[in-house]
C-alpha cells in the first residue's frame, strides 16, 4: 500500500491538473498547472531523486511558468461568442476514462507490473554501472561521461532555440504585414 | 535503500498522462492546450523516475534531466510561434484557426 504521504501529493496533482484542464479562465489554469508540477515534483522526491524535484520546482514551476504567464496576460485569451460544443467535451471525457481504465487494469489489475508492495525485489541488472544514488554528483558524473554528447547537443539545442525566438519575436518589417 | 512500490506511481503517471490527453482534445485555448502538452510531458517524466528508481539504475534520471531541458526550449519556440500567430490573426482560439492560407 502507497504511504499517506504519497497520497495526498497524487491527489494534490490530480485535483490541480484537473484544475488546469476545466478552468475557463486561462490564468486559473496556469495556477493549476504550477501546482500539478509541484506535487509531480513532490513524487520525484517521495522517489528519492531530490536533484530532479529541485530541478522540476526550479525550471517548470519557476521559469517556464512565468513564461506562460507573461504570454496569457499579454495576448487577450479571451474567447467568448460561440457556445462550447459539448459534444467534443463527451468526446474528452470519453477518452480520459477509456485511459485511465486502461491504465488501471495494466498497473493494477493484470498484474503485469512487478512490485506492487513495497519491497518488492528489482530484476538483477547484470550491467548496472550507474547504480541509482541522490546526490547531485551521481548526475554530474554520468553527464560528463556516458551522456557527453547528449549534453553538447542540449547545449547547442538551448542556443538554436534562443536564436530562433529572438528572430521569431522580431516585429515583421513593413509590407510584410 | 528499500525500494519503493512501482505501481501506484505508474498509476499516478498514467491519470496524468490521461487528463493531459483529455485537456489537448477538449480545450480551445491554445495557451492551455500546450499547458495540457506539457502536462503529459511531466506525467512521462514522472514514469520514467519511477522505473529508474524500481531498477536502480541512474539513466533514466538522467534522460528525465534532457527532458527537462528539451523542454524548456521548446515551451520557449512555442510561445514565440503563439505570439507571432496572435500578431498575425488576433486570436489564439484553435477554432477560429481554420484556414491554411496567411
Amino acid at each position: 500500500m502507497p504511504d499517506g504521504l504519497f497520497i495526498f501529493f497524487a491527489a494534490l496533482t490530480l485535483g490541480a491538473a484537473s484544475l488546469l484542464v476545466l478552468s475557463r479562465n486561462a490564468v486559473t489554469s496556469a495556477m493549476g498547472m504550477i501546482l500539478a508540477l509541484v506535487g509531480v515534483a513532490a513524487d520525484f522526491f517521495l522517489l528519492d531523486a531530490y536533484f530532479l524535484g529541485v530541478l522540476q520546482v526550479l525550471v517548470y514551476a519557476g521559469a517556464v511558468m512565468v513564461l506562460f504567464l507573461f504570454i496569457i496576460m499579454l495576448l487577450d485569451t479571451e474567447d467568448p461568442a460561440r457556445a462550447y460544443p459539448w459534444k467534443k467535451a463527451a468526446g474528452g471525457l470519453a477518452v480520459f476514462f477509456l485511459l485511465a481504465a486502461g491504465v488501471l487494469w495494466l498497473f493494477h489489475w493484470s498484474g503485469a507490473v512487478p512490485g506492487t508492495a513495497a519491497g518488492a525485489t528489482p530484476p538483477e541488472l547484470t550491467d548496472n554501472p550507474a547504480e541509482f544514488a541522490t546526490a547531485a554528483k551521481a548526475f554530474g558524473r554520468l553527464l560528463y561521461t556516458k551522456y557527453l554528447l547528449p549534453l553538447e547537443i542540449a547545449g547547442l539545442l538551448l542556443l538554436t532555440a534562443l536564436v530562433g525566438v529572438v528572430s521569431l519575436s522580431k516585429e515583421a518589417p513593413a509590407g510584410q504585414a | 535503500m528499500e525500494n519503493t512500490a512501482l505501481a501506484p506511481h505508474l498509476i499516478l503517471a498514467g491519470l496524468l498522462f490521461a487528463l493531459g490527453l483529455a485537456g489537448v482534445l477538449v480545450r480551445r485555448n491554445l495557451l492551455v492546450v500546450y499547458m495540457c502538452l506539457e502536462l503529459m510531458l511531466a506525467a512521462a517524466t514522472l514514469a520514467l523516475v519511477a522505473f529508474s528508481r524500481f531498477n536502480r539504475t541512474m539513466d533514466g534520471a538522467v534522460l528525465v534531466f534532457f527532458v527537462i531541458t528539451v523542454a524548456a526550449a521548446e515551451v520557449a519556440v512555442g510561445l514565440a510561434l503563439i505570439v507571432a500567430l496572435y500578431r498575425r490573426r488576433g486570436t489564439v482560439s484553435s477554432e477560429r484557426l481554420d484556414v491554411l492560407r496567411p
